[in-house]
Formats: structure tokens, sequence, C-alpha cells
């Protein structure tokens, strides 16, 4: 279950990266309020990565870091054989 | 006048700065932890803003402003990724856990961390040895910095090594009086200076030209500059822009003033606030920055070939006292920067250069002296390069985020994954190090694959050199491979 959650927080960061530029607008030069379309985008989503980082903080920090939370299933899988402390 | 009150300005910040910094010093340990790391209690708004002044300072009001007057303002977009969300997913990725093993181990710097996993004191002094390499011309580019610019606002009286020697002087004595607590409170100062005057200055501007939609439209109707408006052009390509945003953002957190800062939370609630409120601080302050330079191209503001575009709108449009201001406050923020890389390149060329390699067995308050007196030398060596400006240091300096960025993923990769060895993380540091210094200074070794630059290649060459070499070694007996993942929590 953690795992899962793992992943889609990882699917969250790259499209959080990924649409920062909004490469749909590419060669787009629509004016809104005097400031290019594509700017206000950028605003706008960056406010919204905000909000997306502070629901990550309160919901899920410690996500693939913290390993001493008791009730979470173990993050290493049982094939660990490689890790591990040597004696 | 002006000159007087520039002046006076630049010599009433460095008095509040020292003053800032006596309190400081009064509260110190003499210790080496508390002198680099203020003992790891910065609180939200003083790690924020300290990270904010150090990253940011003198490029965004002087460097970021000219590139949107002369290609556009996608610069703005670049940042923003770069700045406001790369460099923010490694706060967590990098910054975070570097902060638990720091709290649990009493690691000080990247090198430290990295030496102690591995076991390897070699390991150690190559992470310490090529961020100096890095370091040392980017602080030797803001003393060139600093000189030139108060030889141009005094018009000569002050010659330039006479500037950066003064300059130079002064930061020494600021950060071996105050350490890491003086920097990061002036720069909690300097950061919210720098928000509220951009801000007023971009009203000032936008009122005395009528508004943003004039402005605008003076870059539209103009036709060097109607390509301004559309999103991309021959400089903004999308390889380009991603490649910089990610060289850069990576780069950061590998940059020693930066890196350390990771180490410095007071806890996990102050990572986490800091960590929310990144991006809109970042684009709080690049919009309005960068939207004054590229504006600037439709206005008729005329600008000097080689002198900065900001100082000329700002002397243009709005009254002497508070250019004079921006313009002192600017050249303060260059100080700022300075200081933290100074205090970092000193922490880790004594603690893992010196103290592994020359004197293994050392007491904390000498280890405080040696780290004041390593201050002390790298700011006069670097002062010493400046006089000189070597095309070599000038070069390096000018790549130092990507040389950075080189040593991000083979680190990421060992806090991430327990397969990573001695050797894996050793020949991805030493072969994307080589590759990209080879595509600085060799001319048979391209600075662009398909519109990728070299900095982002190299990055990928580290990360498989990383993995493979990991996967055909076994790790050497001593190596710690449980301590980045066992026990790991904050409560």
């Amino acid at each position: 279950m953690r795992r899962l959650e793992l992943a889609g927080w990882i699917v969250v960061a790259i499209v959080v990266s990924g649409l920062a530029i909004p490469w749909f607008l590419w060669g787009d030069a629509t004016l809104v309020a005097g400031l290019p379309l594509w700017l206000w985008w950028h605003i706008g989503w960056m406010g919204l990565t905000s909000i997306v980082f502070w629901l990550f903080a309160r919901r899920a920090w410690g996500i693939g870091i913290e390993t001493n939370s008791g009730d979470s299933s173990p993050e290493q899988p049982p094939q660990s054989t490689t890790g591990g402390e040597r004696p | 006048m002006t000159l007087t009150l520039q002046l006076g300005i630049i010599v009433g910040y460095l008095i509040l700065a020292l003053l800032i910094g006596l309190v400081a010093y009064r509260l110190t340990d003499r210790t080496a932890e508390d002198f680099y790391l203020a003992s790891r209690t910065l609180g939200t708004i003083v790690l924020l803003f300290t990270t904010f002044a150090t990253l940011l300072s003198a490029f965004t009001f002087f460097a970021g402003p000219n590139i949107a007057y002369a290609q556009g303002p996608e610069w703005v977009l670049v940042m923003g990724l770069m700045d406001g969300i790369i460099f923010a997913v490694l706060w967590y990725v990098i910054g975070y856990k570097q902060w638990l093993l720091g709290r649990q181990y009493d690691y000080v710097t990247l090198g430290e961390m990295l030496g102690d996993r591995f076991a390897s004191r070699r390991l150690r002094g190559l992470v310490a040895g090529v961020s100096l390499l890095w370091l040392f011309p980017y602080v030797m580019l803001q003393q060139v910095g600093a000189g030139t610019a108060l030889q141009a606002l005094t018009e000569g009286a002050v010659p330039y090594a006479v500037g950066a020697g003064l300059i130079t002087a002064f930061m020494i004595l600021y950060v071996v009086v105050a350490g890491m607590r003086g920097i990061a409170w002036t720069d909690t100062l300097q950061g919210a200076f720098m928000l509220v005057t951009t801000w007023i200055a971009l009203v000032w501007v936008l009122v005395a030209v009528g508004g943003p939609g004039s402005a605008t439209s003076a870059l539209a109707s103009s036709e060097e500059t109607a390509h301004f408006l559309s999103l991309g052009s021959d400089y903004y390509t999308a390889q380009w822009m991603l490649s910089t945003a990610i060289t850069i953002g990576f780069g950061v957190a590998m940059f020693p003033q930066v890196n350390q800062r990771f180490f410095a939370a007071g806890s996990k609630t102050v990572l986490k606030r800091s960590f929310a409120l990144w991006p809109i601080l970042c684009v709080l302050l690049f919009v309005p920055s960068f939207m004054l330079g590229a504006w600037a191209r439709g206005l008729d503001v005329a600008i000097p070939e080689g002198d900065n575009v900001l100082p000329a709108v700002l002397a243009e449009y709005t009254p002497v006292w508070f250019a004079a201001l921006v313009i002192a406050g600017a050249m303060a923020a260059m100080m700022s920067s300075s200081d933290s890389m100074l205090l970092s390149g000193s922490s880790y060329f004594t603690r893992d250069l010196y103290r592994p390699f020359v004197e293994q067995s050392i007491s904390e308050r000498r280890e405080d002296l040696l780290a004041r007196v390593g201050v002390v030398l790298f700011a006069t060596a670097s002062f010493g390069a400046s006089l000189v400006n070597p095309a070599t240091l000038f070069e390096l300096g000018d790549a130092a985020f990507s040389g950075f960025a080189q040593l991000a993923l083979p680190v990421i990769v060992a806090l991430y994954w327990r397969r990573t060895t001695r050797a894996g993380i050793t020949a991805g540091i030493l072969v994307s190090q080589a590759f990209y210094l080879s595509s600085l200074f060799l001319a048979t070794v391209p600075s662009s694959y398909a519109g990728w630059t070299a900095g982002l290649v190299g990055m990928g060459l580290g990360l498989v050199v990383t993995v493979a070499v990991s996967l055909v070694t076994t790790p050497a007996a001593d190596e710690r491979r449980a301590i980045y993942f066992d026990g790991l929590g904050a409560d």
C-alpha cells in the first residue's frame, strides 16, 4: 500500500515539474491583462504546486525515507540479503 | 550626491550586518558545529530566507534581468522550474534525508556523510576536492563582480583591487565573527528586503509607463522584440530550457553553502513549511524581477554595452534614493552569497581534507579555531586569484552549477539504493567530472548533444556509471550499508 502511495507521489512530482512550462502553448502569443497567457499559466501552476507540496507535507512527509514508523509495511523487500551491515 | 548616498547606504548596511554578527557571536558555543550549522536550530523563516538569499541574490538582480532583456521573458519559466520546483523536490529527496542522517550521526558536510557510509577517507576527500574545485572560482567571480561594481559606482574613485580587497576583508571579519547564525540572520533581512524592493520597483516603473498593458505592447510593436511574447524562440528551445533547469536545479542542491543548509534546520516542521512555501516565494521574486528586464527592452532606456539592465531602468524611472537603495541591496546580496560560500568552503576544507588527511585527532575548540583560519585562507586565496582573474578559473566559475550537478545523481543513488558500492559511487563521480571538464576545455568533446547540454549528458553518464560499476563490484567489507536506511525517523 505504502509502495503504491510512493509511486503516486513520484508521478505527482513528475507532472508538477513537467507542466511548469506550458509546452502546449508553444509559439502562442495570446495576451491576457498585459501579460502573455503562458506566464499566467506558470504563475497559477506555481501556486498550485505550493498547495500540492503543502498536502504532501501534511499527508505523506517521510514516505520513501523514514523507516522506523512502526505500523507501515517494511520498505525493504525480503530478498535484501545484499543489504545490511556486516557483523 | 548620488555617490555619497550610495556609499552611505552600503556602509550603513555593512554596519548593520556587523551588529547582527556581534549579537550572533554572543550566542554561539565555541564549537565547529555551531560555527558551521548554528547547532542545527534554524527556524522556518530564517531557513527559508537564508536559502533564498544565498541562492538567488546577485543573479536575480543582475544576470537574470539581463537575460530577459536580451532574449525575452521565458527566463521566468526556466528559473521557476529550476528553483521553484526541481530544487524543492530535491529539498525533500536529498535535503530531508540528509537532515535526518545529519542529526543521527552528527554530519556537517556532504563528504563526511558519504565517507562514513562507504568507509572511505578518499571518497570523502574526493567529494570535498571536487566541490572546492568549483566553489573556489565561483567565489572569485563574486569578488570580481563586487570589485567591478564598486569601481563603476564610484566612477573609479575606489579602484578595482581596493574595492575587491575591502569587500573581502569585510567578509572575512564578518564570517569569522558571526558564523552560520549571523549569516542566516542577515540573509533573512536581505531576502525580505529584496522581495519588497523588487515589488516597489515594479509598481513604480509600471505606473510611470502606464501599466503592464502598454509596457507589453511596446514590446509587441517593435519588430526586434515581437517574438518575445510568443513562448519559445531560437534561444529558448525546449532542449535548452530543460537542460538548463535540470542541471542548475540539481547543481544548486550540491552547492556547498546550499547543501549544508539541509543540515541546519531546527526541526521537521521547519523543513515541511519551507518546502511548501518555496514555489510561491520563487514566483513572487522572479516574475517582477525578470519582467522588468524584458519590459526594459521596449522602453526608451539606454543601456550601455556590458552594463546591467535593472540599475539603468531604476535610474530612469525611480528617484535617486530608491535606485541607490536597490543597487546597494544588490551589492550586499552579492556579499551575502559569498560569505555563506566562504563558510562552507572552509568547512569542506577543514573537515574533509585537513582533518582526515593531516591531523586526525583534534579537539572541538581547536577545530573551531581551524575553521575560522580556513575562512581567512580561502577568502585571501580567492581574492589573490581575482586580481589576476585567469581565464581557466573564470570558465570554471561560470560553469560551476553544471559542475556541481554532476555530483547529484551519484549521491541520490547512494542515498536510496543499498547496492551502491564504494567503487560505484567513486567511479560515477570521477567519470562524470572528467567528462564535464573535458567538454569545457577540450575541443574534441562537444558541449552540446542534439540541443542537450554537456552538463545534462554528464549527469546521465554519472548515473549510468554509478549503477553499472556498483552492479559488477562487491561492497568492501567495512562499508556501512545499512546506515542510510535502518532506523531513520524524526520522532
